[in-house]
C-alpha cells in the first residue's frame, strides 16, 4: 500500500455504499417470454412487448421473482408482503418504452446484511455490511456509437440491440458502510465477491462478469474524524472485482486531494476507466434526471404469502461462508491458506478440479502455483485463463500413471495457455512422452556411467549419495522426459548396490 | 388560476416536462398544454375529494395480486416483422439520432 494511501487513511475516514446489478438466470425476460441468452445476433430475442410497441402488456416471470426472494432471504433480508413495480421514465433510446419498470418505494426485499471476511496482517477480519434493499428490474439495450470512436461524444448517431432489454436484474443496495478505515477498498471487493459467489450458490445466476451480468455502482465520500459525512460521489459501471478495489481506493485518494487543497467534493456521477484506473466527471446530482416515478398499472401488486416464502427458504443451499468453513476443514488448511486461495479466486476452480477427479492437494498446487502466477503476470483473473478443471484431471492422471513429469505438466499448461489445442493434443504436439522402458534407460545408464567411472566407484563403495550426478546426467541426456526415481532404482540395480 | 395553484402545474412545470421528453416547445405551446394539464389533473383531484381516508389509492382497477408467468423461453418476432416499422435500421440494429446528453 502506498505510503499516499496511508497517509489519506491517517487524516480522513472513508464511508463507502454499493449497488450492485446483477442479470438473473432465468429462461426467459423479465416481463416477457423472450430468451434471456447472452449473446445471440442482434434483435433476434425481441418481440412487442421488450420493443415497447403500443398495447402490449407485461407479465411478470415467476422464476425472477422466486430468485429474488431466495437472494432476499440468503441476504437475511425481510420479504416485504405487498410491493409494486413502478415505472421510470426517462427518454433514452436504450429503452424503447421511454421508461424502465423497476421498484422505487416499494422494494420486495429489506433490511438485510452479509458478512465478509478480509485478510489482513492480523488474520482473517469479518466486516457486517447492511443490506437496505434487494429489488427487481429490467435490463437495458446495448447501444453502439457511431462515429467519435464508440463513445457519446462526436458520435454522430447510435445503433440499439434490444437482445438485453427485459432481461431480469436485481439491484442489491447496501447502507452506508462505516468504520472499514484502511481496508475500505478491500471490504468493497470481498463484498462483491461474496454477493457473486452467493448468487452461484442459490443458482439465481452463474454471474459471467466478463459479459457484463455484474455491474456495481461505487459510493465514496471522506470525512475526517468527527466531523459529518462529506459529499459522495457514485462512480458507475464498475465491473469486475479487481475494478471495484481500484475504483474505491482512486476515489479516496482523489478526494483526499481536493479537500486539502480546501475545495468541496461536488455530488456527482463519475465513470471508471477501466485502463488507467481513473474516474472522471460525468453528470452532476444538481442537474440530476427527474424520472417522475409512479406505479407500474400494467402489473398487479407482488403479494408473497409466509407460506410461499418458507417454501423458498427449504431451497436455500449451504451459503457460501459456511461452505469455505467445511472446505478449509475437509483440506486441512490454516486460515491464511484459505483466505489466499479465496483472493486468487481459486476456490470454485479447485473444487471443480476435486470433482473432476484431482486429488485436494495436486488441485490447490496448480491453481495457486503456477497458474496464480500467470493470472498475475497477465493481470487477468485465473477464471479468464484458458485452463479447465478437467484440463488439470487429465494432466493429474497422466502424472500419476507414470506418464507425465511435474515437469512436463508445466510444459503442457503452457501449451493451454497459449491456445495449444487440448492436453492429449499438446502432448503429443510437444512430444511430452515420459522415457520409460527398461531398455532406453539402461542404455542412458551405461553411457552416464562410462563418462564418469570414479563415480560408479564412489557408489559401489558405499557412497548412495553420488548416485544423484548420474541420475542427472541421465535426465539431461532424456531431456528431462524421464522419471528420476526409477532412474535411481535401475542404477542401483545396475551397480548391484541395494540401498 | 386557483385550480392550477392547487394542481402544481404552471409554465415553469410545463417547461421542464418539454425537456425531460426532449420536445422544443414554443411559447404558444407551453400555455396551450399548461392549460390542458391543468384541466386534466383538474378532473382527477376532484376524485380525491371523494376518497376518504379509509379508501386505499390503488394503481391498478382490480384488485388482483401475483399475476405471473412460467419462465418459458418462445421465439419472438423475426426481423421483417418489425423492421419495416423502424425508421432507420442498420447492421442488425436500430439506427438512432447522435445522443445527446448522458446515459442513464
Amino acid at each position: 500500500m502506498t505510503t499516499e494511501y496511508n497517509a489519506v487513511i491517517a487524516e480522513f475516514d472513508p464511508i463507502i455504499g454499493l449497488e450492485t446489478h446483477i442479470e438473473l438466470g432465468t429462461n426467459s425476460k423479465m416481463f416477457c417470454s423472450c430468451s434471456a441468452q447472452f449473446g445471440g445476433e442482434p434483435n433476434t430475442f425481441v418481440c412487442p412487448v421488450c420493443l415497447g410497441m403500443p398495447g402490449s402488456m407485461p407479465v411478470v416471470n415467476r422464476v425472477a421473482v422466486e430468485s429474488t426472494i431466495r437472494m432476499g432471504l440468503a441476504l437475511n433480508c425481510s420479504i416485504v408482503p405487498w410491493c409494486r413495480f413502478a415505472r421510470k421514465n426517462y427518454f433514452y433510446p436504450d429503452m424503447p418504452k421511454n421508461y424502465q419498470i423497476s421498484q422505487y418505494d416499494e422494494p420486495l426485499c429489506i433490511n438485510g446484511y452479509l458478512d465478509v471476511t478480509v485478510a489482513t496482517e492480523e488474520g482473517p477480519q469479518i466486516f457486517r455490511v447492511e443490506i437496505e434493499r434487494v429489488h427487481m428490474e429490467e435490463d437495458t439495450g446495448k447501444l453502439l456509437h457511431a462515429g467519435g470512436a464508440g463513445r457519446i461524444h462526436g458520435a454522430t448517431h447510435s445503433l440499439v440491440d434490444y437482445n438485453r432489454a427485459g432481461i431480469p436484474l436485481i439491484e442489491v443496495v447496501t447502507k452506508p458502510i462505516l468504520g472499514t478505515g484502511v481496508l475500505a477498498p478491500e471490504v468493497a471487493k470481498a463484498y462483491v465477491a461474496e454477493l457473486r459467489d452467493l448468487m452461484r450458490a442459490l443458482g439465481v445466476s452463474d454471474v459471467r462478469m466478463e459479459e457484463g451480468s455484474l455491474r456495481c455502482d461505487v459510493n465514496v465520500s471522506l470525512s475526517r474524524p468527527g466531523e459529518e459525512w462529506g459529499t459522495r460521489t457514485e462512480t458507475k459501471n464498475v465491473n469486475s472485482l479487481r475494478s471495484v478495489e481500484r475504483a474505491v481506493r482512486t476515489e479516496m485518494l482523489r478526494q483526499a486531494d481536493r479537500l486539502r487543497s480546501g475545495e468541496r467534493i461536488i455530488q456527482e456521477t463519475r465513470h471508471f476507466n477501466e485502463e488507467t484506473g481513473d474516474t472522471t466527471s460525468g453528470r452532476s446530482k444538481e442537474q440530476a434526471e427527474d424520472y417522475r416515478y409512479f406505479p407500474e398499472p400494467d402489473l398487479v401488486p407482488i403479494a408473497p404469502s409466509e407460506a410461499w416464502i418458507e417454501q423458498l427458504r427449504g431451497t436455500l443451499p449451504e451459503i457460501p461462508s459456511v461452505r469455505r468453513a467445511r472446505l478449509q476443514l475437509d483440506w486441512g488448511i490454516t486460515d491464511f491458506d484459505m483466505q489466499s486461495l479465496v483472493n486468487a479466486g481459486a476456490l470454485e476452480l479447485i473444487v471443480a478440479s476435486i470433482d473432476a477427479g484431482v486429488q485436494p492437494a495436486a488441485a490447490r498446487k496448480w491453481w495457486t502455483g503456477e497458474l496464480t502466477r500467470v493470472a498475475n503476470e497477465r493481470n487477468c483473473e485465473l477464471e479468464e485463463l484458458s485452463v479447465t478443471a478437467n484440463d488439470i484431471a487429465e494432466i493429474e492422471k497422466l502424472i500419476s500413471a507414470g506418464e507425465l513429469t511435474d515437469k512436463m505438466a508445466r510444459s503442457v499448461f503452457e501449451g493451454l495457455l497459449d491456445g495449444e489445442g487440448s492436453v492429449s493434443h499438446i502432448v503429443s504436439k510437444r512430444g511430452l512422452v515420459v522415457v520409460n522402458d527398461d531398455a532406453s534407460l539402461i542404455a542412458a545408464i551405461n553411457v552416464a556411467l562410462a563418462d564418469a567411472p570414479d563415480v560408479a566407484e564412489k557408489i559401489q563403495g558405499g557412497k548412495i549419495a553420488a548416485a544423484g550426478s548420474i541420475v542427472g546426467a541421465v535426465m539431461k541426456a532424456t531431456q528431462g522426459q524421464a522419471d528420476a526415481a526409477k532412474v535411481r532404482t535401475l542404477l542401483l540395480e545396475q551397480l548391484g548396490v541395494t540401498e | 388560476m386557483t385550480d392550477a395553484a392547487a394542481n402544481g402545474i404552471d409554465q415553469d412545470l410545463v417547461v421542464h416536462l418539454g425537456k425531460l421528453a426532449r420536445l422544443e416547445l414554443t411559447d404558444v405551446e407551453v400555455e396551450h398544454y399548461t392549460l390542458q394539464l391543468e384541466q386534466i389533473l383538474g378532473a382527477i383531484t376532484s376524485i380525491s375529494e371523494v376518497a376518504a381516508d379509509d379508501i386505499p389509492p390503488t394503481s391498478h382497477p382490480i384488485p388482483m395480486v401475483n399475476v405471473y408467468r412460467e419462465d418459458v423461453a418462445i421465439p419472438g418476432l423475426l426481423q421483417e416483422d418489425f423492421v419495416p416499422g423502424a425508421p432507420s435500421f442498420e447492421d442488425d440494429r436500430f439506427r438512432v439520432p447522435r445522443i445527446l446528453g448522458e446515459p442513464t
